[in-house]
């Protein structure tokens, strides 16, 4: 099997995977920005990503990609370092078209792996798989505003959250380009584009999903739950928004 | 005006592909700069068996920049830091400082065994064209040159293709030591040529699976090679490759 046994075939591997994940990414990102304007719209995703047949298919679909990608990355590793030989360069130097992301891909995806951990305790195990556990938790396991409003309290998960961002930005703006590269829908022209579009179009999603971190972060409320704390009384609420913050 | 400039050659001494391996070190002194480097070292090599030293051992042929026969790794770069699309034969003393140290390392990938210290085996590139880098050609009485026309920017591209010399510098500049930047050249001039479409799928297929079985890495697209290559091919190439090899597979 050619994607087993074959250098492009396993780089295909790693390209269909790693776009598939950025399309997962694009999802996620639109979804979590709903959480700036609406508390039930959020929790309404939520619920509807919850425990449902079709959301736990999809998300061990997701862990499938996920680990071929990591898998894949591992082994290919090994092999490009047998390829490099036993004796190492005394000198060397990195010309200007060699970006640092492409050379420390599998450093970067290392801290993405780390920062997915740590999302997925924050998040994941305390929602789909507490449902799906029965287990008891803080806020029903469809509350996924409030495990926003709880997590982004914390300022030390903010900082690991962006420097997990971070990380994802570097890794995708190599991974990008350089996916539809091994695809070979590449060429001179197209090189310069998909690099121009790779840039912006992850720059944009990881932005997004800053956004959200840094407004939880600074104390941001949708606008209805904000309503719901102070019963309804939204214009009250307005004024009293200070005051209201910690409830 | 041409100046005389003083050097250290840091070079490296390597007795077969089993032997560990070293540094030796060579001042020389009063070198002009208009002397190549590859002049230098022959130099250094006349000092060096003058002082009843063995000589330094480096590949070269026409040292005019176009056999792919020299190489050597420069202060951490293929070929030296010489103008862009030149090789080591064509770099100068003139692009060194008087008083610097030169460090001089071999390919070093595990496709390219060292047979003695900077000289290394590429046959691992002939047995790559071997498995397909040619058309199949029914011989017979000459056809009109100008039977199968040709557009002149796909003749051109085919060209450029062509011109890479087989040195080896993609490899050396690999992290992953990869040649596909040469094997993607090779399958292209043929490619993108009439003459070589019916035979494009096959040889692609045996080309890859030669350069996979020779082990030679996994291309991860840091664009090294393109940086060095003193043909100047770029990874257009590569996705071109890529592409061929995709479409053969999937037809299969």
């Amino acid at each position: 099997m050619w994607l087993f046994n074959s250098s492009i075939g396993r780089k295909v591997v790693m390209s269909v995977t790693g776009v598939a994940l950025i399309l997962f990414l694009t999802f996620h990102a639109s979804m979590n920005v709903v959480a700036i304007f609406s508390k039930a719209g959020y929790n309404m995703i939520c619920e509807f990503l919850g425990s449902n047949w079709y959301a736990v298919v999809a998300t061990m679909g997701l862990a499938a990609l996920v680990a071929i990608h990591i898998i894949y990355a591992f082994w290919l590793t090994i092999q490009n370092l047998k390829a490099r030989g036993d004796n190492r360069y005394a000198v060397t130097t990195r010309p200007g078209e060699v970006s640092l992301a492409s050379q420390n891909m599998l450093v970067l995806g290392i801290i993405v792996i780390l920062g997915l951990l740590l999302h997925l305790f924050n998040f994941w195990y305390n929602m789909m798989f507490a449902e799906l556990a029965g287990m008891e938790t803080m806020y029903a396991p469809t509350d996924g505003y409030n495990y926003i409003v709880e997590t982004f309290n914390n300022p030390v998960y903010v900082v690991l959250y962006i420097v997990w961002l971070a990380a994802i930005w570097f890794h995708l703006s190599h991974g990008f380009w350089s996916a539809m590269q091994t695809l070979g829908i590449n060429g001179k022209i197209w090189f310069k584009r998909w690099k121009c579009i790779g840039i912006i179009y992850v720059t944009i999603i990881m932005a997004m999903f800053a956004l959200v971190c840094v407004m939880f972060a600074c104390g941001w409320q949708a606008p209805d739950a904000m309503a719901d704390c102070c019963g309804g009384a939204a214009e009250a609420c307005e004024k009293a928004a200070h005051a209201c913050g910690g409830c | 005006m041409a100046k005389n400039i003083t050097v250290t050659v840091k070079f490296w001494k390597q007795n077969g592909p089993k032997d560990k391996g070293h540094f030796d070190s060579h001042v020389l002194k009063n070198i002009p700069d208009d002397t190549s480097f590859l002049e230098a070292l022959d130099i250094m090599n006349e000092e060096l068996i003058n002082d009843g030293k063995e000589p330094f051992v480096f590949d070269h042929d026409c040292r005019e920049g176009i056999c792919g026969m020299c190489s050597l790794y420069i202060n951490g770069v293929p070929h030296g830091k010489t103008e862009r699309g030149a090789t080591t034969c064509q770099l100068y003393m003139r692009k060194f400082k008087d008083g610097e140290t030169i460090t001089v390392e071999p390919w070093r990938s595990a496709g390219f065994p060292v047979i003695k210290d900077c000289m290394v085996d590429r046959t691992a590139f002939d047995k790559i064209i071997q498995a397909g880098g040619y058309t199949t050609v029914r011989t017979g009485a000459p056809q009109d040159a100008n039977a199968i026309l040709i557009p002149k920017q796909d003749a051109d591209e085919a060209m450029d293709c062509a011109s890479c010399i087989g040195c080896g510098a993609c490899v050396a500049a690999c992290k992953n030591g990869s040649a596909m930047l040469f094997v993607s050249s090779k399958v292209s001039q043929l490619a993108l040529l009439p003459q070589g479409r019916p035979e494009a799928a096959k040889r692609a297929k045996a080309m890859v699976a030669k350069m996979d079985e020779l082990g030679f890495g996994n291309c991860t697209n840091t664009r090294a090679c393109e940086a060095v290559c003193p043909k100047c091919e770029t990874i257009s190439n590569i996705a071109r490759l890529n592409r061929e090899f995709i479409k053969a597979k999937l037809a299969d």
